[in-house]
């Protein structure tokens, strides 16, 4: 049966649906993500590499694919798990189809599979290593399926930024009046949040995963980034070692999402892996700083722990970084979703206020990153 | 900060009656509210006219005025009940319109009443058109280009810039009332000048054409602390040009980027913050030009509406509470998402299913109207249907109709492909259905776009359904696999077995042999993220079922389906008053219902919630997996109106236990063979009668009986049909103006009745458990017989009738409910002529009057009727304090009256030519609700009762009388009466002379037909605003048109008319009312007090 195909989960589970996107095989973590729009961005969204992404939205596909809402230059997830794939596309701007997309860039996928009934099953056994067979593929026998499943990597311990990070330093412009330089570690960097700094007069430069603290301050950055990306935060021992030297210089740094858990491990915090994690863009998180509630989206599965901060409450950095506090929280399940530190000019938000796909409730905190430079700059023009 | 302490007391306004663009959603939004006020400590007095609510029952305010919505009789109720605070954003613009009134006058403040969940200035902005435009372009947004104009002339200089086809939209109206496309200078002239009549400011808004984009609506909510969320996106299948309540709806929108998604968002939460709506909910409207994207603002509603409803049952976010508790100072993060108890309701809805919405039309009443669907709202109601797709979706959308031709089908092509790429041009009741059998008849999906404009995507997903189809048409045999695919489309065993040439029972025993049913998934807010606490329901053909076992035992309510003529908001009450008694006799209650404007359909009103077609299928497979665990005590047919009833022989020819009156005992009093053998038993009299299959055998049997007669087509619903026939050529003419209906043939003959001229006609409610009979209450209809029962205005208690009477009236009820074997409610007609009782028809179920009689008398009759039904006695009942000792047929002296007015949508519709229908009452049901007009005399009651129906009797002014010869001798001596009241009285020639024979000083009116004399005619002159009420009577002859022209301009003019001379006579006490002052006021909870005080003297 060549027009079948199959999931199976390390636990056992087996969903049965038809072949989408290119037909063989594909391992990863299978994770669940709950937005109603933006499937193209998810797919080229760094963030999910190595991961298999089922979409519990049920038609997906019907606006096709452009070239203006890529993420980055190619389809990052491991595999793509849908109900019901559109047949045709229907939008102005559409340049090609879903399906075409995903066979250009050899991404495995499966439709026709009750994903509500999946869904509701990784959210109480946790996200789980799987893998898709369709083709050829799935003629073997489940055990033979099963096992191939169970010696796939963990997401657990695995570093996999040095396969989203760029290849070479490049540099972008900024717009408008200049504001000022950042340098960014690009850990699986998305489009939207260099083009949300340079619309700020922000000239970016971005450096490849394993740049050292030296390169770094040589490039006389007025404030580092480090991007969101895909991996265990406990596997990039690497780079928390180059942010704890940045944050030594006292150089204004800002952080998204995995570069939020890689502050929470420089200031000295731990992390760890949530059950199923978050993924959506709906999620309620407060900004303790305003009192206000944004809506926000999120990709995360490993979280920061700071124990005695969970209800705001400042606490001392492990690391010596001073007093730091949990800025921003999730109304969901109380997650930290935000650091701020009070004695370095450093703070970390673990959602995305790029927010592509997502809503824009916290393209605020882009203007944050600007006004604690130009705090940095004057405090340094009047030393 | 959670609750504002300063407010202890919030008056609640409601929306009044059901009105097309505004119906019982906001019963639904109403009665959220006042639970959720009243759960928060605060007392709640609401005013509402309409007494088919559940919001107006005593149950869920503190004090509860069934009065007039008109500012005097508010300010009496806030003089007197001092309230801190009013919240006018739950009952749609009429609540809305009120508080601007009360707040023009001064009287909020006077009273010192805070306005909350909109203040003044943001209602302003949201509805005064000019302000609106501005405030969207500051926020960056477009708009259409516009013109605000208060004149004609001022329109005629606006299109030169425009240019044809342009819209006009009335400021402050709703349901889009007046609003339309005008594409020549002659309908321009036309909708400009009723839209500036239909506007409170004399204001329309002239905008560029956007006919043809893609419409979308979002529904948004806002705290004190500016925390914004958007519970749901919704995306209309047909583009701009069709009202949104006509449209066929789709939630979450399914052809948006996230980038042109959440650009319409950032405009909306710019929107509601420069409105500064700043608790509560609103919903924008948006147009988007498929071609290059360009969004233009349509509208935006500071307030729950009925698409608000819609959002809240597709979404499972209750928007309506939410927006009481803003409106009290709690915050979004503040209040926790009822579904899964532990996250905030500080979120945005996340769907993995589809919801679609599809109006219900009921242009069959109302042959004269133009069916092309425009800006203005025509639909009377709704269904909703949920599925796992959208073609799955759609198909239990449109089946949830139930409507004949309603659902996609597959028999022989309707029409030529080149005739229906034509049809489909022009949007209509049913045009979807016109797609697909375009699409089958050849066209391409080109074509199809081309006439409609429809997204392509609906288009192709049409398409999709139809290649189904022929699969499942062409497989060599019926094998599980092709069900469950045609399964996964949404196709009900019907269409299957119309597609293989078999019947439906046979499809369902393949599918039921090899255990192909659905499984049941859950609305949760979350998409599965978080567990869900509530069991709120959907069915889909899919793997897992989420059904959660229960050991309780078990009644499953069916409800009453889409919102129709003769079938609303009134079956719900009864559905949802069972439901309660029920939960609180300990049983597990399971509603069905597919009607998302509904209380029924609240995920909190019952213990589990399926919202489903309410078609055999459907509800065989929810019963089906109910039974999988617990004890099904049975199934409700009785209270959700033909709909439910209609269900009752297939669910038992299932096995399933029906509960209360048999099927075959329902059977007995439609059929009126086995009745008229109760009759003869019971010794009961009906008028003569005869039953007719063509022309020649009706004349016959009128010939017999003697004309006039009333004749009535078999099997329809809401008098369908029904007309009163005077002599042999109006027979004539009856046969060829109904012949293209189809409504009378051999197995479906014509029943031809005597009419009983001057007949006074009665209702009685009344419960029976076999034992006992207990009436509910004696209805006395004001207009003579001939008016359908549910157009006619009634008292309660009757005014003219007799203690015997009444007694006799009871007698014949209880020998009706022996022969029939009632088991629950039963309510019958009768018509008192000359002393003699006539039965003129019977229905064992819940009456549309039940609501009524439980407000006029306290009788909480329907939850009684649930009660008996699952066994208990009337005996039992009024033991433990759920029924009064004494029942509805014993009236004291001093108990207060009842009147009931049937509020008519005759403006709302148009004939082609641009006029509006013909006012005039018959035997056919067309009004779409009701009001309540309450006090201690009928003469006060009564000019309540017109006074909440919008036509309020004039304190001075003149009157003009038309009547027909049989209506002369009659009319004298009220017209003496309103002369010495101080009315002016005109009247046509004829009608003058016999009124100045009596010495009544007339002033003779040019008749409209009359072009032999200069000066204005009557029409004109009520056109003219020259007349403040009307009495006509319909005429036989040339005077027919006349009348027509009378009644329309009338309509057209909001006055007072009256088309009975009983209506006039029981209106005379009532001018004097209006004269002598103000309305006096008094709550459902002290009229209660006030009974018991009389019934125990």
């Amino acid at each position: 049966m060549t027009n079948q195909a199959v999931l199976v989960l390390e636990d056992g589970r087996v969903f049965t649906g038809k072949p989408f996107g290119k037909t063989g095989t594909t391992l990863g973590e299978l994770v669940f993500a709950t937005g109603m729009t933006g499937y193209q961005e998810t797919l080229t969204d760094p963030s999910y590499a190595g991961q298999i992404v089922v979409q519990t939205a049920p038609h997906i596909g019907n606006t096709g694919v452009n070239s203006r809402d890529e993420e980055s230059s190619k389809i990052w997830v491991a595999g793509y798990v849908v109900r019901d794939s559109s047949r045709m596309v229907s939008n102005f701007r559409a340049e090609s189809s879903l399906p075409e997309e995903l066979n250009k860039y050899s991404i495995v996928g499966i439709s026709g599979i009750d994903t509500r009934a999946l869904t509701r099953h990784l959210r109480t056994a946790g996200s789980m290593r799987a893998g898709i067979f369709s083709g050829e593929a799935a003629q073997a026998s489940i055990d033979e399926l099963l096992a191939t499943v169970k010696g796939a990597a963990q997401m657990k311990g695995l570093s996999l930024s040095d396969q989203v990070t760029t290849d070479a330093p490049y540099t972008a412009a900024h717009q408008g009046e200049y504001v000022g330089r950042v340098a960014i570690i690009d850990l699986g960097i998305k489009a939207s949040t260099i083009e949300h700094m340079a619309a700020r007069g922000l000239e970016v430069t971005v450096f490849p995963a394993k740049t050292d603290a030296k390169t770094l301050l040589e490039s006389h950055p007025d404030a580092v980034f480090f991007s969101n990306g895909p991996g265990d935060p406990e596997a990039s021992d690497g780079q928390v070692a180059v942010l704890r030297e940045i944050l030594g210089h006292k150089i204004p740094f800002f952080g998204i999402c995995f570069g939020n858990q890689l502050l929470g491990r420089a200031l000295g915090f731990e992390t760890y892996k949530l059950t199923f994690g978050h993924r959506g863009i709906n999620q309620p998180v407060l900004d303790r700083k305003t009192g206000k509630v944004e809506v926000t989206a999120h990709n995360h599965g490993f979280a920061v722990r700071v124990p005695g901060g969970e209800n705001g409450e400042t606490v001392e950095s492990p690391a010596g970084f001073g007093k730091v506090r949990v800025s921003h929280v999730s109304l969901n399940d109380n997650c930290v979703e935000g650091l701020e530190c009070f004695d370095i000019p450093a703070f970390s938000v673990q959602y995305h206020p790029e927010a592509a796909a997502g809503p824009h409730d916290s393209n605020y905190l882009f203007d944050r990153l600007v006004e604690v430079i130009k705090a940095n700059q004057n405090l340094k023009g009047s030393n | 900060m959670p609750k504002r302490q300063d407010i202890k007391s919030v008056l609640v306004i409601g929306s009044g009656p059901i009105v097309i663009g505004q119906a019982c959603e906001f019963d639904y939004s109403g009665t959220q509210a006042c639970r959720v006020l009243r759960e928060e400590g605060i007392r709640v007095i609401l005013v509402n006219s309409n007494p088919a609510t559940i919001m107006t029952d005593p149950d869920f305010a503190d004090a509860t005025y069934v009065e007039p919505i008109t500012p005097e009789v508010i300010e009496t109720i806030i003089a007197k009940e001092r309230p801190d605070a009013l919240l006018p954003t739950l009952g749609g613009q009429t609540a809305l319109n009120a508080a601007m009134a009360l707040h023009e006058r001064g009287i909020l403040e006077k009273y010192n009443v805070e306005l909350i969940g909109a203040k003044v200035d943001a209602i302003k902005k949201g509805e005064d058109r000019q302000i609106f435009k501005q405030l969207v372009l500051d926020a960056g947004a477009d708009v259409a280009k516009s013109v605000i104009c208060g004149t004609l002339d001022e329109a005629l200089a606006a299109v030169i810039e425009l240019k044809y086809p342009v819209m006009v939209q009335p400021s402050f109206t709703m349901g889009g009332l007046g609003s339309g496309f005008a594409y020549d200078e002659e309908e321009l002239r036309r909708i400009v000048g009723s839209g500036l009549q239909a506007s409170p400011v004399t204001q329309v808004l002239l905008s560029e054409s956007i006919l043809g984009w893609k419409e979308y609506e979002l529904e948004l909510m806002r705290d004190k602390n500016d925390n914004c969320v958007v519970v749901c996106s919704i995306e209309n299948v047909d583009p701009v040009g069709v009202h949104t309540g006509d449209s066929i709806t789709v939630a979450p929108a399914l052809t948006l980027t996230d980038r042109e998604y959440q650009n319409l968002r950032d405009i909306s939460i710019d929107i509601i913050r420069a409105v500064g709506v700043d608790t509560g909910g609103c919903n924008i409207q948006f147009a988007v030009n498929p071609v290059d994207g360009r969004v233009v603002v349509i509208e935006m509603n500071p307030r729950v509406s009925r698409s608000s409803a819609l959002a809240s049952k597709a979404t499972g976010f209750p928007i309506a509470k939410i927006a009481a508790k803003l409106a009290v100072g709690y915050t979004l993060d503040e209040i926790p998402n009822d579904i899964t108890k532990v996250t905030p309701a500080s979120f945005e809805p996340s769907l993995d299913y589809i919801v679609v919405k599809v109006p219900r039309f009921a242009f069959e009443k109302f042959p004269a109207a133009n069916p092309t669907l425009t800006t203005t709202m025509k639909s009377v109601g709704e269904a909703m249907a949920i599925g796992r797709n959208y073609t799955q979706a759609l198909q239990k959308a449109l089946r949830s109709l139930e409507k004949k031709g309603s659902s996609f089908h597959w028999g022989e092509l309707p029409a030529s492909k080149a005739e229906l790429l034509e049809a489909i041009k022009t949007p209509t009741d049913g045009r979807i259905v016109q797609v697909q059998q375009a699409l089958r008849a050849g066209a391409t999906a080109q074509e199809v776009f081309d006439s409609t404009k429809i997204d392509p995507w609906f288009i192709d997903q049409m398409l999709l359904i139809n290649e189904v189809a022929d699969a499942t048409a062409a497989a060599e045999h019926l094998s599980v696999e092709v069900i469950k695919e045609a399964k996964e489309h949404g196709f009900s065993d019907a269409q299957i077995a119309q597609l293989r040439g078999i019947s439906e029972a046979e499809v369902r025993g393949i599918r039921h042999a090899s255990n192909l049913r659905p499984v049941f998934k859950t609305v949760d807010t979350c998409a599965g993220e978080f567990p869900a606490l509530t069991p709120y329901h959907y069915s889909t053909y899919e793997q897992e079922t989420e059904v959660v076992p229960s050991d309780r035992k078990k009644v499953v309510i069916l409800g009453s389906g889409p919102n129709r003529i003769g079938q609303g908001v009134e079956f719900d009450y009864s559905c949802v008053h069972a439901s309660f008694a029920l939960s609180d006799a300990g049983f597990e209650t399971i509603m069905i219902n597919c009607n998302p404007e509904t209380v029924s359909t609240d995920y909190d009103t019952s213990d589990r919630l399926y919202f489903e077609p309410l078609t055999l299928e459907d509800v065989l497979e929810v019963i089906h997996a109910e039974q999988q665990s617990g004890e099904l005590v049975g199934v409700l047919v009785q209270l959700g109106g033909q709909t439910a009833l209609g269900l009752a022989n297939g669910l038992k020819a299932a096995g399933i236990p029906i509960l209360g009156t048999t099927p075959e005992a329902i059977d007995l009093a439609e059929d009126r063979k086995l009745f008229s053998r109760i009759l003869e038993d019971g010794n009961l009299l009906a008028p003569a009668n005869g039953t007719a299959v063509n022309l020649p055998e009706a004349e016959q049997i009128a010939g017999r009986i003697g004309y006039p007669v009333l004749v009535r087509p078999s099997f329809v619903l809401g008098g369908r049909g029904m007309e009163i026939i005077y002599d042999q050529d109006s027979m004539a003419d009856y046969f060829e103006r109904t012949a293209e209906y189809g409504l009378i043939g051999p197995g479906y003959p014509l029943l031809v009745d005597r009419f009983l001229d001057d007949a006074i006609e009665i209702d009685i409610d009344a419960l029976y458990d076999g034992e006992t009979l207990y009436v509910g209450g004696v209805m006395e209809h004001i207009e003579a017989a001939g008016i359908h029962s549910g157009d006619s205005s009634c008292t309660l208690p009757p005014v003219t009738m007799s203690q015997a009477q009444i007694n006799r009236v009871k007698d014949q009820t209880l020998a009706i409910a022996k022969g029939v074997g009632v088991r629950g409610l039963l309510n019958v007609q009768f018509a008192l002529a000359n002393d003699v009782l006539y039965v003129l028809e019977a229905n064992p179920r819940a009456s549309r009057t039940v609501p009524f009689v439980s407000k006029a008398l306290g009788i909480t009759l329907a939850k009684a009727a649930s009660l008996v039904m699952v066994g208990k006695t009337i005996k039992e009942l009024i033991a433990e304090g759920h029924l009064p000792e004494k029942d509805g047929t014993y009236v004291p002296f001093d108990a207060p009256i009842s009147v009931k007015e049937a509020v008519l949508p005759f403006k709302r519709f148009a004939t082609k030519d641009g006029r509006f229908v013909d006012s005039l009452l018959s035997p056919e049901m067309r009004s779409t609700g009701e009001v309540m007009g309450i006090d201690v005399s009928f003469p006060a009651a009564f000019a309540k009762s017109q006074a909440a129906a919008g036509s309020a009797l004039p304190t001075s002014g003149s009157v003009f009388i038309s009547v027909a010869d049989r209506d002369k001798p009659h009319v004298v001596l009220p017209v003496r009466r309103l002369q010495q009241l101080g009315y002016k009285i005109l009247a046509t020639a004829g009608t003058a002379a016999m009124l100045h024979r009596h010495g009544i000083e007339v002033s003779v009116v040019k008749k409209y037909s009359d072009e032999s004399v200069d000066g204005p005619n009557i029409v004109e002159l009520i056109t003219a605003g020259e007349v403040d009420v009307v009495v006509n009577t319909p005429s036989t002859g040339t005077a027919i048109k006349d009348g027509y022209e009378i009644r329309a301009a009338t309509t057209a003019a909001d006055k007072a008319i009256f088309t009975t001379i009983a209506q006039l006579s029981a209106a005379i006490g009532s001018f004097e009312t209006v004269i002598a002052g103000p309305f006096s006021v008094k709550s459902l909870q002290e009229h209660a007090i006030d009974r018991k005080a009389a019934l125990a003297k």
